[in-house]
């Protein structure tokens, strides 16, 4: 089942190692993110993929075929560029059919299936203008036209909407993912924004300092991250250092109750707890009382920051369309145990 | 709201000092130019009051005037077109370096411009000499030596060295905006190095290399210093033709009208240049 395979690829620039053993299998049809942020390598692993820096240790195979040493443009992938690196002097629809140009399909298919590829991605329109005519979203669907038209084993993608804004950029991940299903093409993306990586793929691939660190579905990675940093990123949570008891964590001598049968007792560990996890009480109905320090109306739900004899907690609560607690006034939190997420710590904890 | 007068006058004073200068060092001698090569001459008694066509006539239809502008025009097209052959690349290669070579190199490239030009056109009227560097190391191998001094192949030689940054500079700038991934994309979708240079970087570089070509060009049309020493006496050029009739035939007028006919010249083809191609290159590059 395993179409795309990177056995440990590690890459050297000088004596600086961008990205170390990193080994990952993907299957055919996946959607999956590389996730970290800037400097983990996670471009680096794309370009390798793509041919555009090679490996100093490694193995990359595609269908049972060892590509680490081929050449890009022998290797058929089709890329999309964080900059769409579209061609400037070219019209959309001569930068669609470049691909196929170069694979000497013949003029009507040519014709045909540039056709094809500008109505997947709604530019039929376009053909004609020329890349500078053409809105930042506009772009982006060309930059991916170009690179499925040429009907690519594998389709990459390197950060393909950071340099959209926020609500373009929403809308691109959902049309994306309509592309990707509806083309059913292996797709790799790389991305620093964890509400992309989380919202589109099937899988999520976070790296950290050229290492991956945890290779999940979104909804597991977000619910039992393998580290503190992991559950920092991916997310928001309050992250609380203690010890380890046999039926809780000791924190700032009060014992919380969690779970975690395989950590022996007097292990340091963190707590990690989603701030919409938590819930709001009166003051003295929950399990920590604090005080109201700030909070921030965000139209769907409400940003709490409450201050505890444990620390400052941010809370999330939905918007019922009622006020809730002011700054300043006493409150209680409470949550249920089974989502408190405890974490061994390690030498890697950020 | 009305502006007050200083605010009108404002932009005329800020362009007054500039435009002060243009008149008097290019348009007030560009005029009396004109108007001198109107002027009647005559070897015993000089430069006469009344005014005569008979230069302009005279140069474009004696034959030795016409080969010597045809010379000008030839060493000028082969010149420039010897310049892209090797700046383009050159252009290329430069942005393609890593500091601090690409430093280095750019003021090796930018450097001769430091040294007068006479001083290198002497320098490479040594190199070229009968008995000089190449030819003896054309006897060292065993080789006829070569007359390479006072004819074309000495001048064109010389000029490409002095215009050679002329063309990598517009060609490098252009290079600069050229989004280094492109090449990439282009490889990704299946073209070789070569195709992508040829289909991908090379039209994005053209509107750089046509400018280039155009200064390139008009330069060494009125090129003076590098004919002069490098060509001898006999083979002119269109501005050491100019020179001769000033200096050495003292017909000032005569002079003065092959400058204007040059000048027209070098403006009718840069014009048509820019027209055919440039607008043409524009239009898609935008």
């Amino acid at each position: 089942m395993a179409f795309l395979t990177l056995e440990r690829v590690s890459k050297e620039f000088g004596t600086f190692t961008a990205v170390r053993d990193v080994n990952l299998t993907i299957d055919k049809g996946e959607f999956v993110s590389l996730l970290g942020p800037s400097g983990c390598g996670k471009t680096t692993t794309l370009q390798m993929i793509a041919g555009l820096v090679e490996p100093t240790q490694g193995r990359i195979s595609l269908d049972g075929h060892d590509i680490t040493h081929e050449k890009p443009n022998r290797r058929g992938l089709g890329v999309v560029f964080q900059s769409y690196a579209l061609f400037p002097h070219m019209t959309v629809a001569q930068n669609v059919a470049f691909g196929l140009e170069m694979r000497r399909v013949p003029q009507a298919e040519r014709t045909e299936r540039v056709r094809e590829a500008l109505s997947l991605v709604q530019l039929s329109s376009f053909a004609d203008r020329y890349p500078r005519q053409l809105s930042g979203g506009q772009r982006q669907r060309v930059a991916i036209a170009r690179a499925l038209v040429i009907a690519p084993p594998v389709l990459l993608l390197d950060e393909p909407l950071s340099n959209l804004d926020a609500k373009l950029r929403e809308e691109m991940q959902f049309e994306l993912r309509r592309i990707q299903r509806k083309v059913g093409t292996t797709t790799i993306m790389v991305t620093h924004d964890q509400a992309e990586a989380l919202s589109i793929s099937d899988r999520v691939v976070v790296m950290e300092d050229g290492r991956m660190t945890q290779v999940d579905a979104p909804y597991r990675l977000y619910e039992q991250p393998s580290n503190t940093f992991i559950s920092s990123f991916v997310g928001k949570t309050n992250l609380l250092a203690g010890t380890w008891r046999r039926s809780g964590a000791e924190i700032g001598g009060v014992l919380l109750e969690a779970s975690a049968p395989e950590i022996a007792a007097g292990t340091p560990v963190t707590l990690s707890i989603r701030p919409e996890k938590l819930l709001l009480r009166d003051a003295g109905a929950g399990r920590l009382d604090g005080r109201v320090a700030s909070r921030f109306f965000l139209g769907s739900q409400w940003l709490f920051t409450v201050e505890t004899s444990l620390g400052t907690m941010t809370v999330t609560i939905p918007n019922q369309g009622e006020e809730p607690p002011a700054e300043g006034s006493p409150v209680s939190l409470d949550w249920s145990p089974a989502n408190l997420r405890v974490i061994a710590d390690t030498a890697a904890a950020a | 709201m009305t502006p007050r007068p200083s605010t009108l006058s404002a932009p005329w004073l800020l362009a007054g000092p500039g435009a002060l200068f243009f008149i008097g060092l290019v348009l007030l001698p560009l005029a009396l130019t004109v108007i001198l090569s109107f002027h009647a001459y005559d070897h015993s008694t000089g430069i006469q009051n009344t005014f005569t066509l008979s230069h302009y006539v005279a140069v474009v239809t004696d034959e030795y005037y016409l080969e010597i502008f045809w010379r000008t025009l030839r060493i000028a097209a082969l010149t420039t077109l010897i310049c892209a052959a090797i700046g383009v690349p050159e252009a290329y290669i430069l942005s393609r370096m890593r500091d601090p070579w690409r430093s280095i190199f750019l003021l090796v490239i930018i450097g001769p411009l430091l040294v007068s030009v006479v001083v290198r056109t002497f320098g490479w009227s040594m190199l070229l000499g009968s008995q000089g560097l190449v030819n003896q190391a054309l006897q060292l191998l065993g080789l006829p030596s070569a007359r390479i001094l006072y004819t074309e192949t000495a001048i064109v030689i010389a000029l490409v060295h002095v215009m050679l940054p002329f063309m990598v500079i517009p060609v490098w700038t252009a290079l600069q905006k050229l989004d280094p991934m492109v090449e990439a994309a282009a490889w990704t979708l299946g073209a070789s190095h070569f195709t992508a240079l040829r289909r991908v970087v090379m039209p994005q570089v053209t509107l750089g290399m046509l400018s280039g070509s155009l200064i390139v060009f008009g330069l060494s049309a009125s090129a003076f210093a590098v004919p002069a020493l490098l060509g001898g006496r006999r083979l002119k050029m269109a501005a050491t033709l100019v020179y001769d009739e000033y200096l050495q035939e003292l017909n000032w007028p005569l002079g003065a009208a092959i400058a204007i006919i040059v000048l027209v010249a070098n403006l009718c083809i840069m014009l048509a240049y820019n027209r055919m191609v440039e607008a043409r290159a524009r239009r898609t590059l935008g």
